[in-house]
């Protein structure tokens, strides 16, 4: 096994076994939950502001689990064994991303087919919003891994984590939550690379940053 | 063939120079113990010479790999002992020795105990586990005999001896005694 794939392996182990996931994604459906209590029973009104809904339930979702990608492998030495081994910082925070990925994002996918239920989406909606959600959390995840480097080890470090986060989230927002509309899902595609493009190489000057 | 020299290192921590000038030259099966008060610099050595941290003068030069005890002993605590060591022991290509290095330390009965619940002591003997499992030529060991027994302590002067021996290098930060036969001594 390349040290890569055992990388992202670790990353999505730790995230189902600490229960770091879970937490998210009941998050996440209990704010999609909350909508219809707060506007009412209308299904005509729920419909049209669901995928909108979903989205932003999705990025303070993403927002849960940044305390845990970055800031305990920081204390425990993790990340020193892993530079001394040789390998480049920015190299081991995009095997973060794609561990968070692939962990975070079928599951928020699953919810999100419940929560569409919940919001009363009409059936021909769903369809771009799973793939606008498809397209999109690599994106968030990038950005989550890239937070989690920026605030780890500073005190305060969850509050902060969202001054840094739901900013450069936004544009991922704007397009997702449009994503029937024409060229929103290409918009939404290009966010989403430039976001994954960056993010490992922001955490990695963050991570070496913090060693001195 | 390894090696491991420092020329002329200075460390700056915190706008406080902390040492300067520190020259130290290390060939197959040489130790050199750093000891010194508190605060003085000993983990920062270790940690310039391991490469994480960028010496304010001078350079470091490596050949060959190095493995770094320091204080923290990196392995997931909600694994079992063997399957932590196993995550560092594959990523250094190595899992097959994973057992045997377990037994060398008195480790072997709690291969299967989650890290979380080892004591201070196991803790550490674990991490010198994951040091001598990774076959690096280049052993940098901060305060290893820290929270250690002296049957522990015995065991790692052995373990040290026996590294130099098959041509190892040994640099030991340390305010514990730690016997090491003609070891250079470097007093920060």
């Amino acid at each position: 096994m390349s040290i890569y794939a055992s990388l992202i392996w670790r990353e999505l182990r730790r995230a189902w076994s600490t229960g770091g996931l879970a937490l998210p994604l009941v998050f996440f459906l209990l704010v999609a939950i909350l909508f219809p209590f707060a506007v009412g029973p209308d299904a005509k009104l729920l419909g049209r502001i669901a995928p909108g809904v979903i989205w932003a339930a999705a990025l303070l979702a993403a927002l849960l689990p940044v305390e845990r990608l970055v800031s305990p492998d920081l204390e425990s030495g993790v990340l020193d064994q892993l530079a001394v081994r040789g390998l480049p910082d920015s190299g081991v925070a995009a095997a973060k991303v794609a561990g968070h990925w692939l962990g975070f994002a079928p599951a928020l996918l699953a919810a999100t087919v419940i929560a569409s239920g919940l919001l009363q989406l009409p059936g021909e909606g769903l369809a771009p919003l799973l793939l606008g959600l498809l397209i999109g959390t690599p994106g968030l995840a990038a950005l989550g891994v890239a937070t989690a480097a920026l605030v780890a080890g500073l005190r305060g470090a969850g509050a902060l984590a969202g001054l840094v986060m739901l900013p450069f989230a936004v544009p991922l927002l704007i397009f997702g939550a449009t994503a029937d509309q024409p060229g929103a899902l290409k918009l939404l595609g290009a966010v989403s690379l430039l976001l994954v493009a960056g993010c490992p190489f922001v955490a990695g000057a963050a991570v070496r940053m913090g060693r001195s | 063939m390894s090696g491991l020299a420092l020329r002329g290192v200075a460390c700056l921590r915190g706008g406080r120079l902390l040492f300067e000038g520190l020259d130290l030259a290390l060939a197959p099966g040489e130790a050199a113990l750093v000891t010194g008060p508190n605060g003085v610099g000993k983990s920062s050595l270790i940690r310039i010479a391991a490469g994480l941290l960028a010496p304010a003068a001078g350079s470091v030069e490596c050949e060959g790999a190095r493995a770094l005890m320091a204080e923290a002993p990196a392995l997931d605590s909600e694994l079992p002992l063997a399957a932590a060591l196993n995550f560092w022991a594959g990523l250094d290509g190595r899992r097959d020795v994973v057992p045997d290095v377990l037994a060398s330390l008195d480790l072997g009965p709690l291969a299967q105990v989650p890290v979380r619940m080892l004591s201070t002591g196991q803790r550490r003997r674990a991490a010198l586990a994951r040091v001598v499992a990774s076959a690096a030529p280049i052993w940098l060991l901060d305060e290893p005999a820290n929270g250690l027994d002296a049957a522990s302590v015995a065991l790692l002067e052995g373990l040290i001896a026996g590294h130099r021996a098959a041509g190892g290098i040994a640099l030991v930060a340390t305010h514990l005694p730690i016997a090491l036969p003609d070891a250079r001594e470097v007093r920060l």
